[in-house]
C-alpha cells in the first residue's frame, strides 16, 4: 500500500454538490499517511468553514479507504492547511467547466474589490464580456454571472 | 495564557455570529431581490459555520460543551452576544447597514487574528478572512450604490439606518476585564485598537457613499455581561425550538 494507491482510490470520491470533480482534484485532501497496509490516516480541509457537504465527503473518504482492505482508517478535518481555489488541479478546473461552472482562475492575492470576479470567461462560449450579478449563488462556493456575448446567465466557482 | 479571558473572547465572537446568522436567515424567501435573498441566506450559512468552528475550539481546548449544546442549550443570561446582532431585521436598509458595520468589524478582527499567538485561532482566521471578503464586498457595494449612487430616498434611508445602527455597532468593541492579558500574550490587539481600525475602514466607505457617521454617539453595552434586549429571548425560543424537543436527536 502506498500513498498513491490511496489517492487513486480517492479519485472515485466525488463532491456531492458537483459530481464531476473528485475530492483529490478539488484539493481538499491535504495529507495521506500510510502507517501500514492496515492503517491509514487522511487529512481533509473544507472548502468553506460552513460547508454542509464535508461530513458526507468525510465518510465517503473513509469508506473508499476501507474498500482497499484497510481496517484502521482515521479521517480528520482540520484547518491546518487552509483550502483556497489555488489548490484545484488542472483536471479539477476542467471538471468544473464540464459541469457548466466557470472555473476560478489562479491568483496571487485576492483584494477586497474582488476584481477577479469581473470578466470571468463564460463556460458556454468562452467570451470575457461578462458581468458579475452576485457574489453569492446556489451553494456557498458559487457566484452568479451574465454573459453579454451569448446572453446566458451562468455560475462561477468563486476564487477564495 | 489567561484561559478565562480566552474563553470569554471566543464565546462572544461565536455568539455574535450565531445570532446574526439567525437574523440573516430570516431574510430567506423575503429578500427584496432574488439575489439578495440568496446573499443573506448564504452569508447566514457561512456565519453559522464560523460559530460552529469557534464552539469547536472552545470544546477541544477549553472544556466547552459540544457545539450544538453551546449553540442551542444556553439561556439568555449565558449568551454573550452584543445588542447589535439581536435587533430585529427591520427594513432592508437597517439589515444592510448592520451587515456592513458588523462585517467590517469581523474583517478587521479576523485579519488581526491571522497573527494570533493562539495557533488554532490563527489557522481558522486565514480561512475565515477569505470568506469575509465576499460578505464585506456584498455589503459595501450596496452601501455605496444606495448612498452616493442611489435616489434621494435610498440615500436618506441609508443615512437614517446608519444613525440608528451606529451606537449598537460601537458596542461590538466592549472591553472585557481579561483582555489586557490577551493583548500582552499576543492573542489579539485589543478591542480599542480594533475599533480604531474599523472606524478608519468604514469612514473610507462612507466617504464614497456620501453618508455621515453620527457624532457624539455612545456605545450600547451590556451584552457581554449577559444583559440583553427584549428581542433576544423570542429569538432563542424560536432558534432552539427543535433542539429542545430532543437534545440528543441525530439528523
Amino acid at each position: 500500500m502506498t500513498k498513491d494507491d490511496v489517492l487513486s482510490a480517492l479519485l472515485a470520491v466525488r463532491d456531492p454538490e458537483i459530481p464531476t470533480i473528485s475530492v483529490v482534484d478539488m484539493g481538499i485532501i491535504t495529507n495521506v499517511t500510510v502507517h501500514s497496509d492496515d492503517n491509514v490516516s487522511v487529512c481533509m480541509t473544507p472548502t468553506f468553514v460552513g460547508c454542509p457537504a464535508i461530513d458526507v465527503m468525510r465518510s465517503d473518504v473513509e469508506q473508499a479507504v476501507r474498500e482497499l482492505g484497510v481496517t484502521t482508517v482515521e479521517v480528520s478535518v482540520t484547518f491546518d492547511v487552509p483550502w483556497t481555489t489555488n489548490r484545484l488541479t488542472e483536471k479539477g478546473r476542467a471538471a468544473l467547466l464540464k459541469h457548466g461552472l466557470a472555473p476560478p482562475e489562479p491568483y496571487e492575492t485576492l483584494t477586497l474589490e474582488l476584481d477577479v470576479l469581473n470578466n470571468v470567461a463564460c463556460p458556454y462560449c468562452g467570451s470575457r464580456k461578462t458581468t458579475l450579478k452576485s457574489p453569492f449563488g446556489p451553494t456557498l462556493c458559487r457566484s452568479l454571472h451574465y454573459c453579454n456575448s451569448c446572453l446566458q446567465a451562468f455560475e462561477g466557482f468563486k476564487p477564495i | 495564557m489567561n484561559r478565562d479571558a480566552m474563553k470569554d473572547m471566543l464565546l462572544r465572537m461565536a455568539d455574535d455570529v450565531l445570532i446574526l446568522a439567525h437574523r440573516h436567515s430570516e431574510w430567506t424567501g423575503l429578500g427584496p431581490l432574488l439575489e439578495e435573498d440568496i446573499a443573506f441566506s448564504s452569508i447566514a450559512q457561512d456565519k453559522l459555520g464560523h460559530a460552529q468552528a469557534l464552539f469547536s475550539i472552545l470544546h477541544e481546548h477549553f472544556e466547552g460543551a459540544e457545539p450544538d449544546a453551546m449553540a442551542f442549550g444556553r439561556t439568555e443570561q449565558l449568551m454573550r452576544c452584543c445588542h447589535l446582532v439581536e435587533l430585529p431585521n427591520g427594513e432592508y436598509d437597517f439589515s444592510l447597514m448592520r451587515h456592513f458595520l458588523f462585517d467590517a468589524a469581523e474583517y478587521v478582527r479576523w485579519t488581526a487574528l491571522c497573527e494570533s499567538s493562539f495557533e488554532p485561532l490563527a489557522k481558522l482566521a486565514l480561512k475565515i478572512r477569505g470568506e469575509l471578503k465576499y460578505h464585506l464586498y456584498h455589503a459595501q457595494t450596496w452601501v455605496i450604490q444606495l448612498g452616493a449612487e442611489g435616489s434621494e430616498e435610498s440615500k436618506a434611508r441609508m443615512q437614517t439606518a446608519l444613525r440608528n445602527v451606529w451606537p449598537f455597532a460601537l458596542g461590538i468593541f466592549e472591553v472585557r476585564p481579561g483582555d489586557a492579558d490577551l493583548v500582552s500574550d499576543g492573542v489579539f490587539p485589543g478591542e480599542d485598537v480594533l475599533r480604531e481600525r474599523w472606524i478608519a475602514f468604514v469612514s473610507n466607505v462612507f466617504e464614497k457613499a456620501k453618508l455621515e457617521i453620527p457624532v457624539d454617539a455612545s456605545a450600547v453595552l451590556g451584552g457581554r455581561d449577559g444583559y440583553h434586549t427584549e428581542h433576544l429571548g423570542p429569538l432563542l425560543d424560536e432558534m432552539t425550538e427543535v433542539y429542545r424537543q430532543d437534545p440528543s436527536a441525530q439528523w
